[in-house]
């Protein structure tokens, strides 16, 4: 399994050189693509209820987001995040319970698709309401400092449209007062839902807002994996290292609808033939092909894993029973005898 | 000795920072020499560095940051520095911290002190009580405090609470209210006081109203009337027990709150006994809340705008003549 060889190779001793690191996100980003267009499919097939919300274009920043994160960091993902998660090290079954409304997920049903967090391992729960998992992230940070640990940091995930919350804003203007060690990637998909960029921002350059915040700010381009995990990568260590807090800001299209249930019309055929829009699994491939990284026979061997990894963890989880109402105890807080009761 | 209500509170946050290291304060103006708005953590950094902090004027992510450090082991106290200012947070307070434990089984023991209620000449915006507000949404703990000693046993039991407590302590009693001496002990939270026996008719207030209906039923009783009055303490829970059990005693009921009128706690209480209680009632149940518009500033509209005893004393009469 990719998963436990991966997380294994992390916990070695033995630095991967920047190929080894490369093809293990590409890899990531491969099991991220494939699982979520079989979630796509399971959807369009009526199976999931709800939202579908993938990561398609984007797998390349999100990959760098969770790779470099090591155990006791923290990571709040958002919603285009899976190859960024699945790098951290949620397990497939984990988003196949929760698309699929197993009660064994991390939600057990009271939640549903991108909202799955499992805070006791640092993979924070996002809420819908966006901007608001900075200063969640934060606090984390400055938890770890009151315990006393060393060598940590926090990684926050954001969109072009959440960066224009005010609750982004105090975020950021709290993280860097506090002096935390955060890195915050966000990425500009160029579209908040179907708002183009003109009617969200007026400012030339996104990454112009770091040093008005107090972080220090770094632009890449999304779809180039290995721009990624350099820039992403050494952000990851100057905050370790004790920088001040860092932002990254990534170009990409968003080659999807907001969520499954869109069909993108409104995105013009003039941005799809921006160099942004390239698709960063297709150019990662490209790498590989021309670097000759690794041979084709070894590629399909990782797309075939990649698509049994996905089917088990699906089939699993749809084998699972839904969570049911009269098991449900309806407590929404901890302390049992201070429920408040109707009765 | 004598304390003010004030005091027990930053009584209270001295015994839990001295106590418990999980705990830290975070607040506008709450740290250095300066001690709060109200004087609620004076003294408190210097006897604590860094534990009491002063933050930007960042409601939002006051609050966030607080949750992310109680998901991960603090127990942080967040002061607003008016009950009114808590608006900017409420996304986090009721999406984030109010939904957190069910979502995800992690509880978030936040707690986020609101000085609350109206004194006059503060306004709109500097009066507001809250309490039937948060008290709407799932997940959060509401107490709603009215002595000296439930300002300091409360505030103390929300910290060791596992779940998000907004502790509503009302600006008017910080320094009108005095005990002789800290508790050491009390009801817990979830449990109603009957702060005044009587058998003609039942008062249910918490927080500053606790003391316009005690002197309510103070000059009823010169008129012959025996007046119950019962001090919720703690609005989510609410116990409905305790104020059923009254009614059973009194067959009359009048609630009476400082938030605005439409819904709310009141409402929550008389929907309660009627449903419950219906058989018991002798007269049809009614309440007082403060009038649906915004908080005046001016003392005259002021003192008119909430509830206050003689209008109480009028809705009592009125229900003690059925």
């Amino acid at each position: 399994m990719l998963e436990t060889a991966t997380r294994s190779k992390k916990s070695a001793a033995s630095k991967p050189t920047p190929h080894e690191r490369f093809l293990e996100a590409f890899r990531w980003m491969l099991l991220a693509r494939t699982l979520e267009e079989k979630l796509v499919s399971l959807y369009r097939g009526g199976l999931i209820t709800g939202g579908v919300y993938v990561g398609r274009g984007q797998e390349a920043v999100s990959v760098a987001c969770g790779l470099f994160l090591q155990k006791g960091d923290i990571f709040a993902p958002l919603i285009r995040d899976q190859a960024g998660r699945s790098a951290f090290g949620e397990p497939l079954i984990d988003v196949t319970r929760t698309y699929l409304g197993s009660r064994r997920g991390p939600m057990r049903g009271r939640d549903g698709n991108i909202h799955r967090g499992r805070p006791r391992n640092n993979q924070l729960a996002m809420i819908s309401h966006l901007g608001a998992m900075v200063s969640v992230t934060v606090g984390a940070l400055m938890a770890k400092r009151f315990h006393g640990e060393k060598n940590f940091v926090g990684l926050s995930c954001i969109g072009e449209g959440g960066m224009q919350t005010g609750s982004f804003h105090e975020g950021m203007n709290l993280a860097a007062v506090e002096q935390v060690p955060l890195v915050v990637v966000a990425t500009n998909n160029h579209y908040a839902y179907s708002t183009p960029n003109d009617r969200e921002f007026a400012c030339h350059d996104l990454v112009d807002r770091a040093i008005g915040y107090g972080f220090e700010g770094y632009t890449i381009d999304g779809t180039d994996l290995t721009n990624c995990l350099d820039v992403i990568g050494s952000a990851v260590k100057r905050a370790r290292a004790g920088r001040p807090p860092q932002l990254v800001v990534a170009s990409i299209l968003r080659l999807s609808g907001h969520g499954e249930h869109d069909d993108a019309s409104y995105v013009t055929d003039e941005i799809k033939r921006e160099p942004f829009a390239r698709d960063c699994l297709k150019v990662a491939e490209q790498t590989i092909a021309d670097l000759n990284l690794v041979d084709a026979e070894t590629l399909r061997e990782w797309r075939k894993d990649a698509a049994a990894q996905v089917d088990q963890a699906i089939s699993t989880a749809q084998k699972e029973a839904a969570p049911e109402a009269d098991e449900e105890d309806w407590c929404a807080i901890l302390t049992r005898d201070l429920v408040d009761s109707l009765e | 000795m004598s304390i003010t209500y004030l005091e027990a509170i930053r009584e209270a946050q001295a015994k839990l920072l001295r106590d418990d290291e999980r705990v830290f304060i975070y607040g506008q103006d709450v740290g250095g020499a300066f001690g709060g708005a109200f004087k609620a953590t004076k003294g408190l950094a210097k006897e604590f560095p860094g534990r009491v902090l002063n933050t930007p004027i960042s409601e939002d992510a006051m609050v966030g940051t607080a949750i992310g450090a109680a998901m991960h082991g603090m127990r942080p106290i967040v002061e607003m520095q008016f009950a009114d200012f808590s608006s900017t947070a409420l996304n986090q307070i009721l999406n984030n911290a109010g939904t957190h434990y069910w979502r995800t089984d992690v509880p978030v023991p936040i707690t986020v002190r609101l000085p609350s209620g109206g004194t006059k000449g503060s306004g709109p915006f500097h009066s507001q009580s809250m309490e039937s507000l948060y008290a709407h949404y799932p997940g959060l703990i509401v107490m709603t405090p009215a002595t000296v000693e439930d300002a300091y046993s409360m505030l103390i039991e929300a910290v060791a609470i596992d779940d998000p407590v907004v502790y509503c302590e009302h600006k008017y009693l910080y320094y009108h209210l005095k005990a002789e001496n800290l508790p050491t002990e009390s009801l817990p939270t979830g449990k109603a006081r009957i702060a005044r026996e009587g058998r003609d008719l039942t008062i249910v207030a918490y927080s500053a109203m606790l003391h316009e209906a005690l002197a309510v039923a103070e000059q009823l009783a010169t008129e012959g009337f025996e007046i119950e009055v019962v001090d919720l303490r703690s609005v989510k829970p609410l116990d409905t027990n305790t104020v059923l059990a009254s009614v059973a005693r009194t067959g009359r009921l009048l609630c009476v709150g400082e938030s605005f009128p439409w819904g709310g706690a009141t409402a929550e209480i008389i929907a309660r006994v009627t449903a419950e209680g219906f058989h018991l009632l002798d007269a049809a149940p009614q309440r007082l809340n403060a009038k649906d518009t915004p908080i005046p500033y001016h003392p005259n509209l002021w003192s008119a705008h909430r509830p206050n005893a003689k209008e109480i004393t009028r809705r009592a009469r009125a229900l003690l003549r059925e």
